[in-house]
């Protein structure tokens, strides 16, 4: 079970949190101007990487706040706990840092 | 019966009471500080049980959790625990113990006898046809192999959790453990100490006690005592005994498993049986020690042969000798320290048969001196006796091949080591592979887990003076790392060990005849997993241990293989002629030992295992006959049942008379949220699929929140109680997933609205009051809100007074009826229930539960989110056009319901269905299809998402999805049932009754 640092509340136990999908996913800002495959890449596609991973948690059973992580997937070493969507976490590609 | 291989001295046991306990039936007697094991070897019983597949006898091998032949059922009734380890079984008085299978003859020894027709993977193979006969086939072997039993009585007593937090766990309380816990308790680390035995001191609890051997110039066992006072006066230092570290999970976190009461025959009144400890550590040093490993040779099962180390473990640990004239069979010096310790207990040691080549060293000549005869470059071939061994074959072996001088050696007793296997397991459970080490002859813990390290035997360190410095001086450097400051004092200081002959790694004794032509080598003892079997294993084309693993059953069971599966890679790696490295070993899992269920449940069982959620007015529905269903966490009022009624008849007076008359529904439980700020208006719009920007304060709309993807996934109604204030119903089930959908939009993606959610729905109680007389109802119980028609129109609120409580009463209806919803504090919602249960008396009010729910809205075409809608629909395959605001731009989903193949022809509608039989109810969930003579695998081109039975429609209907269903209303589908009959059902309108929906707008 993990450990995870809530920004707000600090360390707790996994089983207080609900994962919330992959982290850094910007809604587009006008849908409608989004072809049928553009849309399905926003709807359908991540990364699922073998190594570093941007994903959301909320502290469901604590202050309800989500926020962004980043974790090894191979080793679950948690590298960071950011505010959601902080820019300093990602670069201009939307690479994690 | 007596004691007849108890020692005249010597044991941790007190001589000074004797206890009784049965095994099979049969009373022995033991002492306090016995195990099972011990007891019953004293006591001269060499069978306690029969093998998995061979139902060959078995004996005790070992002395510890590795043990895979000792697997007993101990206590009866709803108390009794299956598959226990006899050698971790402690004594008490009064203990029962019974093997599954007969230790006398046995017809199933049969197996034996044909066993060549029972190679490896010989249940897969004659089994496997027909498959539907392979339940049976199972049972039979499941019942021939001899497991114990579950008990079948719910378990009477009570298991708890413990979370705990350190600054650095310490497992295994041997020599090096202790070192470590001692070192970081005195630096005033907050330490927790966790071992699986009754008592402290792991290893040297099975050493002799002699002159030669201290620690800091005392007995072993003085430094334990000493040790152990030292560590229980410290505040910071938490010692658990009887606990097992059975699993290292992420992050530091392990469970242990602690035994607070079967080692005293089970719990009193008012105490807990075992206790879960979950424990969430800074640092981790895992102190676990070795086990180790018997040496592979031709009837290397027969009772009477056992580890060395468990020799040495019944000699001085408790005082028991289980033979009077031993064989020592050895590549490595450790197993000369037990042939001294049986010489000293006055047995007779045959010989000791050494495979490595002129051996020399401190214990070796200690051995020569005492008169030991040893036989080196040798090997045992075959062990002799069936129901015991009477005597074994060596002869010398070099590089692996016979050379011949034959010789035969009687013996009653066997003990033998090929080594030592750290116990890497818990190292392992996070992913962490083993090292393979040459040199050791065995794996080592791989790098450290973050957090975590390892000191002692588990290293490879296996002499005691080098243990006790490594375990220091890991306790020292965890603490320091924690900012502790541990002290200059040394290390505990054991003498330094004489020179020690290496190990020679040696897997498997050779045999005059092939493998499997030769006498069983046995490998796993617990799964009849011979040598044979692996090389039958890799002659069918398995290479990946973990295949072999699988095909062989070797390393599955109880033990999980503690004993035997590093030979068995060894002998796989040897068959692929490829190194041990390469072959690696199988993965491992929590949990190191068993644990029992009741450990994980906890607390959390019977009552205790959900939370009940109750509205204020369950205590009258309980009164009142209601049969309750489970709605989420809710109990909601399912129907009320008078006496004489049949459900169906409840249900139809129920509906008769909120179609006629007026009945009432305890909606409480529907979800229930405000929200706040001066973009709520704004943000609800992107939440819902009609429009939300122009609504009026005091009016409601209905709507609905789509996924991104554009399928449904709850609905509800939004009234708007102010400027920028508005309160959303959800489902009863959804409310948590509506709640956390609105604040993960709201968090994620547009933190800089101001928008502020309140789940309310515990605050209120609602009564929906249905059906044409509500008005009625309503009136006489509220004086300041006016319900004629116009003033109060439909899908819109009123704030007033109902029975003398502040209220908000909705004019909004899920029957289609004229309908008032009245919201009141939850504390007053059982008064105002009675008050309208009062009011509508003269009109003959009936409460209604959630069938008959069901059963009007259904009439009406009116969904339920997730029952009629699974996440697979949009609202245009519902036929909800209308529910989607015509102006708007942008809505979650909105861009989805434009996607190439949600705009396709073909997708499944929403549809009413009725069945040509009016008296057959369609089940819910069926499928339906056009052609029942079709062939398999038959087209499907729909399901049954609703079915009732309406008494005012007089006919049964259902609610279903079929393609392409609205431009087919009127034909005809067919719905195959299990039991082989079809049930035709004409396609039809979703709305079956008040179609043109009059009657809400009374």
């Amino acid at each position: 079970m993990f450990q995870i640092d809530c920004p707000w509340c600090g360390p707790r136990d996994q089983s207080e949190f609900a994962y919330a999908g992959e982290g850094g996913i910007k809604r587009p800002e006008d849908p409608s101007a989004l072809t049928d495959a553009e849309w399905a890449d926003y709807l359908f596609m991540r990364q699922n990487p073998r190594g570093r991973h941007h994903e959301q948690w909320r502290h469901v059973h604590g202050c309800g706040q989500f926020f962004d992580v980043v974790r090894q997937t191979v080793t679950y070493r948690i590298e960071s706990v950011d505010l959601p969507g902080r820019p300093a976490l990602a670069n201009a590609s939307g690479e994690v840092r | 019966m007596r004691q007849t291989q108890r020692l005249e001295h010597g044991g941790r046991i007190d001589r000074s009471r004797t206890i009784k306990f049965t095994f099979n039936g049969r009373e022995y007697t033991g002492h306090p500080g016995d195990t099972l094991a011990s007891a019953l070897l004293a006591n001269g019983v060499s069978i306690v049980g029969r093998s998995f597949k061979y139902h060959r006898p078995r004996g005790i091998v070992g002395a510890g959790p590795e043990e895979p032949n000792a697997i007993v059922q101990v206590g009866s009734g709803a108390l009794t625990r299956p598959d226990q380890r006899a050698t971790q079984v402690e004594l008490f008085d009064g203990l029962e113990a019974s093997t599954a299978a007969r230790l006398g003859f046995d017809p199933m020894g049969v197996n034996n006898t044909f066993s060549r027709m029972l190679p490896a993977g010989f249940y897969y193979k004659t089994f496997k046809w027909p498959a539907k006969y392979w339940p049976n086939y199972e049972k039979r072997i499941r019942q021939a192999a001899g497991l114990g039993h579950a008990p079948t009585e719910a378990d009477p007593d009570r298991y708890d959790h413990m979370n705990a937090h350190c600054d650095v766990l310490v497992v295994g309380g041997g020599p090096a453990g202790l070192a470590a816990a001692l070192r970081a308790g005195r630096a005033g680390a907050r330490v927790l100490l966790a071992d699986e035995n009754a008592e402290l001191g792991g290893a040297l609890l099975s050493e002799r006690v002699q002159e030669s051997t201290r620690i800091d110039g005392r007995s072993y066992r003085d430094w334990i005592d000493t040790t152990s006072a030292e560590l229980a006066a410290m505040d910071n230092v938490r010692v658990l005994t009887r606990t097992t570290a059975f699993g290292n999970y992420d992050h530091n976190f392990l469970g242990l498993m602690e035994d607070k009461a079967d080692y005293r025959g089970g719990p009193a009144e008012g105490e807990v049986r075992h206790r879960l400890w979950r424990v969430r550590a800074r640092r981790t040093v895992l102190a676990t020690g070795a086990l180790e490993r018997p040496l592979v040779f031709g009837n290397n099962d027969r009772p009477g042969i056992m580890t060395v180390s468990a020799v040495a473990t019944y000699l001085n640990r408790y005082g028991v000798c289980p033979g009077w004239r031993a064989v020592i069979f050895t590549n490595n010096d450790s197993a000369y320290r037990t042939a001294l310790d049986l010489k000293a207990a006055g047995r007779d040691v045959a010989a000791v048969v050494d495979v490595r080549c002129k051996p020399s060293s401190a214990l070796v000549d200690a051995a020569r001196e005492a008169g030991i005869p040893i036989h080196d470059s040798s090997a045992i071939i075959r062990a002799r006796g069936s129901r015991r061994v009477k005597s074994v074959q060596i002869a010398r072996v070099k590089y692996g091949q016979l050379t011949g001088d034959y010789e035969t050696i009687a013996c009653d007793l066997v003990a033998s080591s090929g080594g030592w296997s750290p116990v890497v397991h818990l190292h392992c459970h996070i992913g962490s592979k083993p090292a393979w080490d040459d040199v050791a002859a065995c794996f080592l813990p791989g790098p450290d887990n973050p957090g975590q390290c390892s000191a002692g035997a588990v290293t490879g360190q296996f002499s005691l003076r080098d243990a006790l410095v490594q375990g220091f001086e890991q306790g020292g450097a965890v603490a320091s790392e924690l900012g502790f400051e541990p002290g200059d004092d040394k290390a505990p200081s054991a003498p330094t060990p004489g020179d020690v002959l290496p190990i020679e790694p040696f897997w498997l004794a050779p045999s005059e005849r092939p493998l499997s032509r030769g006498p069983k080598q046995f490998v796993d003892y617990q799964n009849d997993t011979t040598a044979a079997d692996i090389a039958l294993a890799v002659r069918e084309g398995y290479e990946s241990v973990e295949h072999v693993k699988r095909y062989t059953a070797m390393g599955f069971g109880t033990d999980q293989g503690k004993l035997g599966n590093i030979n068995g890679m060894a002998i796989l790696a040897w068959l692929l002629d490829q190194s041990i490295a390469e072959t690696g070993t199988t993965t491992f899992r929590p949990a190191y030992t068993p644990i029992s269920f009741g450990a994980v449940a906890g607390r959390t069982a019977d009552h205790l295992f959900d939370p009940i959620r109750k509205t204020a007015m369950h205590d009258w529905h309980v009164a009142n006959g209601a049969f309750f269903e489970d709605v989420g966490q809710w109990k909601r009022p399912w129907y009320y049942r008078r006496v004489g009624e049949s459900m169906q008849q409840a249900i139809d007076r129920e509906c008769h008379a909120t179609r006629n008359s007026v009945g009432v529904l305890d909606a409480s439980t529907l979800g229930k949220i405000e929200v706040h700020g001066a973009d709520a208006n704004r943000f609800l719009d992107m939440i819902y699929t009609g429009g939300r920007l122009k609504m009026k304060t005091g009016t409601c709309r209905y709507g609905l929140m789509l996924h991104e993807d554009g399928m449904i996934f709850d609905d509800g109604v939004t009234a708007k109680l102010g400027e920028n204030h508005y309160y959303l119903t959800t489902t009863t089930g959804g409310a948590a997933g509506a709640l956390n959908w609105l604040e993960q939009w709201h968090q994620t993606e547009w933190p800089d609205m101001d928008v502020f959610f309140t789940s309310v729905t515990d605050q209120w109680a609602t009564i929906a009051v249905n059906g044409p007389k509500s008005r009625d109802v309503l009136q006489a119980l509220c004086d300041d809100i006016d319900f004629e028609r116009d003033a109060f129109p439909f899908m819109t609120f009123r704030d007033g007074t109902v029975a003398g409580v502040s209220a908000r009463v909705f004019r909004i209806s899920f029957t289609g009826e004229l309908a008032f919803e009245i919201n009141v504090d939850a504390n007053y919602g059982r008064h105002v229930w009675d008050a309208v249960m009062a009011a509508g008396e003269p009109y003959g009010i009936t409460p209604y539960g959630t069938e008959t729910m069901h059963v009007l809205r259904a009439e009406k075409g009116f969904i339920v989110a997730g029952q009629d809608t699974d996440g697979s629909v949009t609202p245009m395959d519902m036929g909800m056009h209308w529910a989607i605001g015509k102006k708007k731009t942008d809505f979650i989903g909105m861009r989805s319901l434009s996607r190439s193949d949600i705009v396709a022809e073909g997708r499944k509608q929403y549809v009413g269905l009725k069945p040509r039989d009016g008296q057959i109810v369609l089940p819910e969930g069926a499928q339906l299809v056009d052609d029942p003579q079709a062939e398999l695998p038959m087209p499907m081109i729909g399901h049954v998402s609703s079915s009732y039975y309406s008494d005012t429609l007089g006919h049964a209907f259902a609610l279903a999805v079929v393609k392409n269903g609205r431009s087919r209303h009127g034909e005809i589908i067919y719905s195959p049932q299990p039991d082989g009959t079809v049930i035709a059902a004409e396609i039809t309108d979703p709305v079956f009754y008040d179609r043109e929906g009059a009657r809400q707008y009374v």
